[in-house]
């Protein structure tokens, strides 16, 4: 297969816009579906968590949009399979973001509390239901979709219904995808906050800690057993194995953090790196296809020489974001530092 | 049921409902930024509570945006597939652009304005609501040169079957683009002016915080002049631009069916609705005045609908009614601001006639709505403008029903939230600067 530097560099910059999305929403989609749990007890500790991630929820939703956006500009074909491909699914995604984002902000504007328990069963369930279908839909890209080329559409026809979606390792990744977000969010949580709601969150992500290296460990493996072409990219070029060694060794100094060391900062930065790394070797299992077919691998899958768009748009795009992605990066690190304080849960 | 007619009621339905916080979002920013602005250089307190009570009605609206905001980004995938995949090239990389240099900078920023009045220095307070002021503003250059591309296509080729960039200096200097952009800006302060106005003088009207709302008003008004008279001129060049590059769409929004030289402009016309040729009435000709209009020569010719083949014609009636109206009332708004201007310093004696600007709110809100669905429904049957139809551009694997749940799904959600919205962000205007709580320390 032909493809040119630019083409994968893209690939390269897709998977990485992806995990920095995941590393970033994942504080607060486990914050909030850690809400019934750690927050149940009072209106004071369920504020200190809408708090702790109040500020940084819409800036870390932001990279879902540059993702979104950067598989049109860059993978137009791709984009438009995949999304029409996952119609149901995806604008069950769009809506969960949706309830989300309001009720974070809405709940605050009226102090009633049937309102607020409104707000927050209805953000809780997006905020698990999102992430649930984040998982299951990257685990069907690593599976491959049931795509079939039809010449007379001129368009790669998704062959099958939503329930297609729903092999059971994808919905082990959907899980795993949960597991790991309230894991991630726990610590962040613990970071964040003080008295006993950093105590309870710090031991809720202790307790789900070995779950969570259960779940990730048998999706691995299952991951042999249930894709068909995997493993080929790792085979072809062998210092691909950094990426997942990488994962283990931050997802494992995750965990000394947490038991060991007793630093919540610490281990969620290690988990960020774990996620991103995650996410990677997931993206780079799949190269040079952005869409593999499980049909018919060979010509109905869609990649790199296929949905690529032009070398001008790639090599624009390019200059954009050397320019704007590090600028991001460091106003928003900015913005964090500044607006990190510790949230005082107990008066 | 046919697909496309579902997708295209569901990407009504979901720009609609954005656009309806997106004017706001871009005006009130800017009116913020002015208040606090004033609050660092003198140090008055008013200005201070001008920013934070405004602000409160702007973090609502502006939360209600991004969220309607982030379907549209996806809608285009799920449903216009044939379209990503013709345009994507070019359309895809703008919206990639839009999200790099603009929704970053306010989504951070706003927080950092939110969150920060205790936390953050006072000039880089200020600095912050700036930055989010010019971030909506970036946004909404991006988007509407995206928008511009589907109007007037520029700057492409036609290769292996799909569109691709061939010179994306001719997309970034689209005159369609760049016109729709002034229009669009110039219509988010009419609506920003007159909300501020509206909402002052129910306050003046009830004679609570007296000062604080003049200066509110003072502020509008002077705005809402400078904004509707550029919308007049910005406005007319977009019409001969629209005249120039998609002279259908320019047939339809006057109900020009006859070709002729010296086009005359019917002040009392009615389409037919059945899209057949001619209207039903056609009265009290100006001649030669739209030819003016639309060329600046009493004598050049305007193209009638006769002269477009039946499947190139945008259904003429909303088009036309949408655009008469549009006109009408931006005129309004024009001699509303100028006399609002004037009497500013002693509107608080108007009393019941106070009444007329809080029953003005929603009128530039339908104003802009009509400006859109000039646009949009004026460039079809095509979704790009010449080279790709509507008809052509949907999802090939997704079936009627399937758009049907989620056009439903869509219809309740944004119903609840809107609602909710609109609710949440009146209850908080009609609460008033004094009794503001602090929600976001």
């Amino acid at each position: 297969m032909e493809f040119e530097w630019l083409q994968v560099v893209w690939f390269v910059l897709w998977g990485v816009l992806w995990g920095v999305y995941f590393l970033l929403d994942g504080f607060d989609f486990g914050v909030s579906m850690l809400l019934p749990v750690l927050g149940a007890a009072s209106e004071r500790e369920r504020t200190a968590m809408y708090k702790a991630t109040g500020p940084f929820w819409d800036g870390n939703e932001v990279w879902l949009i540059t993702a979104g956006g950067v598989t049109f500009a860059a993978f137009p074909l791709a984009y438009a399979v995949l999304f029409s491909s996952l119609y149901t699914a995806l604008l069950i995604l769009l809506f969960c973001l949706i309830l989300r984002g309001v009720t974070f902000e809405l709940r605050f504007q009226w102090d009633n509390p049937w309102y607020r328990l409104t707000c927050d069963g209805l953000g809780v369930l997006a905020s698990f239901v999102a992430p649930l279908l984040l998982g299951v839909a990257f685990s069907n890209l690593f599976r491959g979709l049931p795509l079939q080329f039809d010449p007379a559409r001129d368009f790669f026809m998704y062959q099958g219904n939503i329930l297609n979606l729903l092999h059971p390792y994808c919905l082990l990744g959907g899980v795993l995808f949960v597991v790991m977000f309230v894991y991630h969010g726990a610590l962040y949580l613990a970071w964040r906050v003080d008295g006993d709601l950093r105590k309870k969150s710090f031991y809720m992500a202790k307790l789900v800690y070995p779950l969570f290296l259960l779940l990730f460990l048998l999706y691995v493996a299952l991951t042999f057993f249930w894709t068909d072409h995997f493993i080929e990219p790792y085979l072809a070029s062998p210092f691909l194995f950094a990426i997942p060694v990488l994962c283990a060794v931050l997802f494992l100094s995750s965990g000394y953090n947490t038991y060991v060391k007793n630093s919540a900062g610490r281990a969620a930065l290690a988990s960020c790196g774990g996620i991103l790394t995650f996410t990677l070797c997931g993206v780079m299992g799949m190269f040079p296809n952005l869409i593999p077919s499980r049909l018919d691998f060979a010509n109905s899958s869609l990649n790199l020489a296929n949905a690529s768009s032009s070398n001008l748009t790639l090599g624009i795009m390019l200059a954009v974001a050397v320019v704007f992605v590090p600028t991001v990066i460091g106003y928003q690190i900015w913005a964090h530092r500044k607006l990190s304080w510790t949230v005082k849960a107990d008066y | 049921m046919d697909p496309i007619i579902l997708s295209r009621l569901q990407f009504a339905l979901a720009t609609i409902v954005h656009f309806l916080y997106v004017p706001l979002t871009i005006g009130l920013s800017f009116y913020i930024a002015i208040m606090e602005t004033r609050y660092v250089r003198t140090g008055d307190e008013m200005y201070k509570t001008q920013a934070k009570f405004w602000g409160k009605i702007f973090l609502i609206n502006f939360v209600l945006g991004v969220v309607t905001g982030i379907a549209l980004e996806f809608q285009f995938g799920t449903n216009w597939a044939i379209y990503s995949k013709y345009v994507g090239d070019i359309f895809g990389s703008l919206l990639a652009i839009e999200a790099t240099m603009a929704f970053f900078l306010e989504s951070t920023f706003i927080a950092v304005w939110a969150f920060g009045w205790d936390r953050v220095s006072k000039k880089t307070h200020l600095a912050a609501i700036w930055l989010v002021a010019f971030a909506g503003t970036i946004s909404a250059l991006w988007i509407l040169l995206a928008n511009g591309f589907m109007q007037h296509p520029v700057g492409y080729e036609i290769k292996d079957g799909v569109a691709r960039l061939s010179s994306f200096w001719a997309v970034l200097t689209n005159p369609y683009g760049w016109l729709m952009y002034f229009h669009t800006v110039c219509g988010a302060f009419i609506l920003t002016s007159f909300l501020v106005m509206g909402v002052s003088a129910w306050h003046l009207y009830f004679n609570q915080s007296k000062e604080f709302f003049l200066a509110s008003f003072k502020l509008a008004s002077t705005l809402a002049v400078i904004f509707t008279l550029a919308s007049f001129v910005f406005g007319h060049q977009l019409g001969q631009a629209t005249n120039r590059y998609q002279p259908a769409k320019m047939a339809a929004m006057e109900a020009v069916w006859d070709t002729e030289p010296d086009t005359p402009m019917y002040l009392l016309t009615l389409p037919k609705f059945t899209n057949e040729p001619g209207n039903l009435i056609q009265a009290l000709p100006v001649p030669g005045a739209l030819s003016f209009l639309a060329t600046n020569s009493f004598h050049s010719t305007i193209k009638g609908l006769n002269d477009f083949p039946a499947d190139e014609r945008p259904l003429v009636w909303p088009v036309f009614l949408s655009f008469r109206l549009m006109i009408t009332l931006g005129t309004a708004f024009i001699v509303i601001a100028i006399i609002s201007a004037i009497i500013s310093k002693m509107v608080a004696s108007l009393g019941w006639g106070l009444w007329v600007y809080i029953l003005l709110i929603p009128l530039p809100y339908l104003t802009l709505q009509l400006g859109w669905l000039v646009t949009e429904l004026g460039r079809q049957p095509w979704i790009v403008y010449g080279m790709l139809r509507t008809a052509d551009a949907g999802s090939p694997p997704v079936d009627w029903y399937q758009v049907l749940i989620t056009l439903l799904a869509m219809a309740a959600i944004y119903g609840l939230i809107s609602v909710s919205g609109f609710v949440l962000m009146i209850k908080a205007a009609i609460k008033g600067p004094d009794k503001l709580d602090e929600h976001y320390a």
